[in-house]
């Protein structure tokens, strides 16, 4: 029998047939590798699970002309710069001043569905303007005019005047467009939105007679502050005539948001780690001078320092990877219902991690086992042997 | 040349003279017990014959080699190479079965066989018992196992310390009779008792006495000769 067919032969029995100390400190290992994992998980996963939740606070990106509008052909472009899988939502709007009772109201164009993405947070009584000659109205408005949903509402719109020449007179001639709204829903922000009335883009093209271009798109991206601002940097550089850059009161909040749940959970990591380390190096200590008789009889055979070392060593090895390996199957769990339960959402698995875990278990268990081990090699196996 | 000689060996911890300058030669394949009363000092100079512990002063030369000044990792090869124990707790490795304690010293020697451990667990009577575990043999079977044990390297000298100690009669006879073959085999016996009747069956016999030899007996009757004993 080979040397190396004994040593697993004695570091086998040792485990198994000492199981109920062997299973407290395996217990222990892997429920510090399922934390660990499912941390590191967590850690990883945050930005993502984080980034969805604070799309709901809105966009977190502005494109505006450097001249006048933004063309359909620049928006086009903007949207093909932002990566497709990270992108929630790009909504377009147009402003201009429409009438309502001769008193004038900002109207704004845009494409529902993109804004109901970018602004998850809106609030409307009622529904969203879907077809044509629907208008979504905001409270302060519908308080002025006191609408609901259902009522109708006229928007007129002067596009331009034009004078006429007659002679030494001057007589201005007003050239008004109007749409006869349906108000199908209430919009109730807290903010200046109130102030707005939404409608589709086609109906702004009738009032206002005009091809539809923009004056501001908003992007909903999800991804951290220096991808961001890559991004915006990339939009700013390719696409002519645009400038793009970040809501800052969101991304910010964002950065510090995130960094600090991921401290948090890094701590949490570091401690549990510090936890298991402890807890094995006890168990392992409680291994050593549960065996010290054994150790002297070991040494008396003729073991050396290290055989002992190798012997014990190995041990910790195989405890740290079979916790490890189990630690790190669990932790995925773990990783699973915490996602679920707090972020209601389902998290990727990284198997890279397994190996990861069994690794940083195994090297916390060897880090833990040490201490033990350089008791273990100054027993005095003439003492011990004796029985003192 | 002696295989084992103790020159004015002194063993002092504190003011207590474990060892007071003994000197002492066993020759190779000689059969030699040690006796005394309790705090005698055998136990202290089994401990520096076992190359277990280190004297204070005086030499103890091994097949010629003098190992008093040797360090801790010298001193274990020593034991691993040349010298066989046997203890009174017969010191078995509880999840290790029979068969793997002896292989246990094959581990540490050279290389594990385990044709050579059951060869050796058979000569002493255990070839059925192998696979069993300490828990599962007698303390007679156990001490076979230690003497399995303690000759599979083929060690220049064999150490017991009080092997009958913890034996009933007729498993003191078993011991006995083993250690008797292995004389006749040629193999050179320490052994440390307690008990007249162990001692008497060895060449010779010292008696220690507060860390001194107090008088040294010769076996006139020593015949060596085996008894039929069955060991299964």
């Amino acid at each position: 029998m080979k040397k190396r067919r004994m040593y697993f032969r004695m570091i086998t029995a040792s485990l198994l047939r000492r199981r109920s100390r062997m299973v407290i400190a395996l217990l222990a290992i892997s429920i510090g590798a399922m934390i660990l994992s499912g941390l590191v998980t967590i850690y990883i996963d945050v930005p993502r699970q984080m980034g969805a939740q604070f799309r709901s606070y809105g966009a977190n990106m502005i494109v505006t002309s450097d001249g006048d509008t933004i063309t359909t052909k620049q928006a086009d472009a903007v949207r093909e710069i932002v990566p497709q899988d990270k992108l929630v939502g790009m909504a377009t709007y147009r402003y201009e001043t429409v009438r309502v009772n001769d008193r004038p109201v900002m109207a704004a164009a845009a494409d529902m569905e993109q804004v109901q993405k970018t602004s998850p947070f809106w609030l409307v009584d009622g529904a969203w303007p879907a077809a044509e000659s629907e208008i979504m109205i905001g409270k302060n408005v519908a308080e002025l005019y006191n609408l609901k949903p259902g009522k109708r509402m006229t928007c007129t719109f002067a596009p331009e005047t034009e004078t006429e020449a007659e002679g030494n007179e001057t007589e201005e001639v007003v050239l008004d467009n109007w749409i006869d709204f349906t108000v199908t829903g209430i919009l109730d922000t807290g903010g200046k939105e109130e102030d707005y009335v939404y409608m589709l883009p086609s109906d702004m093209e009738k009032l206002t007679g005009e091809p539809t271009e923009y004056d501001i798109c908003e992007l909903s991206v999800s991804a951290g502050s220096e991808e961001l601002k890559a991004v915006a940097e990339q939009i700013t550089n390719e696409v002519d005539g645009v400038s793009a850059r970040l809501v800052k009161r969101v991304t910010e909040s964002e950065d510090t948001v995130l960094s600090k749940l991921q401290s948090l959970v890094l701590l949490v990591t570091i401690v549990v780690l510090a936890l298991t380390m402890i807890c094995v190096a006890t168990t392992m200590t409680a291994v050593v001078a549960e065996r010290r008789k054994e150790i002297g009889l070991r040494k008396a055979l003729g073991a050396s320092n290290q055989s002992i070392i190798s012997e014990f060593m190995g041990e910790g090895i195989v405890l740290g990877a079979c916790g490890g390996l189990l630690g790190g199957l669990l932790g995925f769990l773990f990783a699973q219902a915490v996602s679920r339960n707090v972020f209601n959402s389902s998290i990727t698995l990284m198997p890279w991690l397994v190996p990861v875990t069994i690794l940083a278990s195994v090297a916390v268990t060897g880090a833990a086992c040490l201490i033990p081990i350089k008791s273990a090699t100054q027993v005095d196996p003439a003492l011990v042997l004796k029985g003192e | 040349m002696s295989l084992l000689e103790l020159k004015n060996v002194s063993k002092i911890y504190g003011n207590l003279h474990a060892l007071d300058h003994v000197s002492l030669k066993v020759e190779k394949g000689e059969w030699l017990a040690i006796m005394g009363p309790s705090g005698s000092g055998k136990s202290t100079m089994m401990n520096i014959i076992g190359a277990l512990d280190k004297a204070t002063e005086g030499e103890i030369l091994l097949d010629g080699e003098d190992i008093s000044k040797k360090n801790a990792r010298a001193l274990t090869d020593i034991r691993r190479d040349k010298i066989g124990l046997i203890f009174q707790q017969f010191h078995l490795v509880s999840y290790l079965t029979a068969v793997e304690n002896v292989m246990l010293a094959q581990y540490y020697h050279s290389i594990p066989d385990e044709k050579e451990a059951l060869e050796a667990l058979d000569r002493v009577g255990l070839a059925n018992r192998a696979k069993h575990y300490p828990s599962q043999l007698s303390g007679g079977e156990q001490q076979r196992v230690c003497v399995a044990r303690a000759l599979i390297n083929y060690p220049e000298i064999i150490l017991a310390d009080e092997p009958t100690g913890n034996l009933d009669e007729a498993n003191e006879e078993i011991v006995v009779e083993l250690f008797r073959r292995l004389h006749m085999e040629g193999t050179t016996l320490v052994v440390v008792t307690h008990n007249p009747e162990v001692a008497e069956v060895a060449q010779r016999t010292i008696v220690l006495r507060n860390g001194r030899v107090d008088h040294e007996t010769v076996n006139e009757n020593f015949t060596g000769k085996i008894k039929h004993i069955t060991l299964q």
